[in-house]
């Protein structure tokens, strides 16, 4: 599913990555850790292809396909979606029609037909539902005045909308009290399937109380540095990054 | 120096020019050279104006000059009127005189256009309109002309006292475009909102200037304008209030905001503020920029193309101002005006 080899990625002239590998398969659920600095944010905006994060070597691919040579649109079309760690306010353009204006490009791109409105709605008010949105959020401008868990179930609520193959998930526990966390990760687990991968990226082991990794990666220093199943989190959680910071130095 | 007088004269000498403060940044005498032939009679268009969606009580068609002259409305007569003004003209040039009174009481919805069906013409539209105690209009412009016409259009607006004017209007320019507004606010309770959206492409232009004289004590003045600019396009913002000696306790506003979304458009703005009582509150904000390249990444992350995140984000950002018409069904026409206008474009908009 989601390949990413040797990478090596620059933000205003600094390398920030520094050869990065990662295999995450359909159906598994992946988790990276890191210290504040250790590239964990440009990896999320590397792979989902923001202008200004330079890839001087390395790839990545989503199955098979060259996600580098795409813009971040045609990625999306690709099935690659990224929950923001602060998600955008989007003035004047109701969240649903937002995110059927996006799912309706994305249909487009795969030469899908657009769905209609009464299917749209329907599948709306069910994600809502289960997500505890109320509709009327809905109504309003994306992101404009809500909360910050707001933001975060939009992002799910979007993610679920939009029904990616692979989701990334970046710092989602951040800002998050533990009633709006069990919301979101319930949310998120809800996604898992054998056709769909997730790489949850966070600072801390909480998160991954609620949304159980198969396996751990430590990112330090701009790669990863160790790798292993969920019980890497928990031991973080008591030794720290330091020893890792050390070893990518 | 006015529009007028060179359109009597045919005297292009008189057409204002950078010489003139009040036009350095729309020359006028530039763009002509000479003042085009008179316009013939011209026939009624064919194609609904703007505003067709809308039932107003009362449609007025003036046609390259010619049409009604005056628009009155009794006390407290209630009335919404379609105005389209017609430029069906090419390479000629027409004046248009209105007056509009509204008695006490009275209230007017005034869904004005400028509809150019020619090119390449000069038109001068005035009106003249005097609002009486109580009395309230809401005036929606829509600007809809060829980008080689040159049209100054021009509204004298009198107020009395507890009356009540809001005023939006909606451009893409022309080759010269100058919207003037002069406001006489006599306070007393008469408030006054004067808004604009302009959405430019090519080589366009517009002038959107407003003058606000707060000549009373107690009256209220909240003006907001937005706009894009791109390709070689260029927008021009003069808003002016005075408040005079005596005009106490005046609280005045004015925004104007606006994107440049190329190297080669330009924005004038020149905001004016000139105080001369005591106890006022006013207060202007002036920002130009480009779009938020972090909301782009968010919009294209989620599937959408490029072209198409830019035009979202530039009509959300003229949506606010839309968002202050009080009237839905008008607010709808100028929202799809928006939609329309904000969505195409040559460069990626």
């Amino acid at each position: 599913m989601l390949s990413v080899s040797n990478l090596h990625v620059a933000v205003g002239g600094t390398e920030i990555l520094k050869g990065l590998s990662l295999e995450i398969p359909a159906g598994e659920v992946h988790a990276v850790m890191g210290p504040n600095g250790a590239g964990k944010s440009t990896l999320s905006y590397t792979l989902a292809g923001r202008q200004g994060y330079e890839v001087t070597s390395g790839s990545a691919s989503l199955n098979g396909e060259d996600l580098l040579a795409m813009a971040a649109n045609e990625r999306a079309a690709k099935g690659l979606f990224l929950s923001f760690q602060y998600p955008l306010e989007i003035p004047g353009v109701p969240s649903l029609t937002f995110i059927r204006t996006a799912l309706n490009a994305q249909r487009k791109a795969r030469g899908e037909d657009e769905i209609g409105a009464p299917a749209f709605l329907k599948l709306a008010r069910e994600q809502a539902a289960k997500l505890k949105i109320e509709f009327d959020m809905l109504k309003r401008p994306l992101n404009v005045g809500f909360s910050g868990g707001e933001k975060k179930r939009m992002e799910i609520f979007q993610m679920a909308m939009l029904s990616p193959q692979f989701l990334i998930l970046d710092e989602t526990d951040s800002g998050l009290d533990i009633d709006a966390l069990r919301i979101v990760s319930e949310g998120v687990n809800a996604l898992r399937s054998p056709e769909r991968g997730m790489l949850v990226i966070t600072h801390y082991q909480r998160l991954l109380d609620y949304i159980k990794p198969d396996r751990v990666h430590v990112l330090a220093g701009g790669k990863i540095v160790a790798s292993g199943g969920p019980e890497l989190a928990l031991e973080l959680e008591d030794t720290g990054y330091d020893r890792f910071a050390q070893a990518a130095a | 120096m006015s529009v007028s007088e060179a359109l009597k004269s045919r005297d292009a000498s008189l057409l204002p020019s950078r010489r003139d403060e009040a036009w350095r940044y729309t020359d006028l005498r530039a763009a002509v050279r000479t003042i085009p032939e008179p316009s013939p009679l011209g026939t009624v268009p064919a194609a609904p104006g703007p505003f067709a969606a809308i039932k107003a009580d009362r449609a007025l068609v003036i046609i390259n000059g010619r049409g009604p002259e005056v628009l009155s409305l009794d006390t407290g007569q209630v009335l919404c009127v379609e105005l389209r003004l017609v430029a069906d003209s090419h390479a000629t040039s027409h004046q248009s005189d209105l007056r509009i009174d509204l008695a006490s009481g009275a209230h007017l919805t005034l869904l004005e256009s400028h509809e150019g069906r020619g090119a390449a013409y000069l038109s001068s539209a005035n009106l003249i309109v005097h609002l009486a105690e109580g009395a309230s209009l809401e005036r929606v412009v829509i600007l809809d002309e060829p980008s080689d016409a040159v049209s100054v259009i021009t509204a004298d607006i009198t107020l009395s006292p507890g009356a009540s004017l809001k005023q939006t209007v909606l451009t893409r320019g022309a080759s010269r475009q100058r919207f003037e507004t002069q406001v006489t606010h006599p306070g007393g309770g008469a408030s006054v909102r004067l808004d604009g959206v302009y959405m430019l492409a090519d080589k366009c232009h517009t002038d959107l200037t407003t003058i606000v004289t707060h000549v009373g004590p107690g009256g209220t003045t909240d003006q907001l304008t937005k706009g894009a600019v791109r390709d070689a396009s260029r927008a021009v913002f003069q808003g002016q209030i005075q408040v005079q000696p005596g005009a106490d306790q005046t609280d005045a506003r004015m925004g104007h905001h606006a994107l440049i979304l190329s190297d080669r458009a330009e924005i004038d703005a020149k905001p004016e503020l000139e105080i001369f009582a005591d106890d006022v509150s006013c207060a202007h904000g002036n920002t130009v920029g480009a779009l938020d390249e972090d909301a782009l990444f968010y919009i294209c992350s989620r599937g959408v193309p490029l072209d198409q995140a830019r035009a979202m984000l530039v009509q959300a950002f003229g949506l606010e101002v839309i968002g202050r018409i009080e009237t839905e069904a008008v607010r709808e026409v100028a929202q799809a005006w928006l939609a329309e206008v904000g969505a195409g474009g040559s460069d990626g908009l």
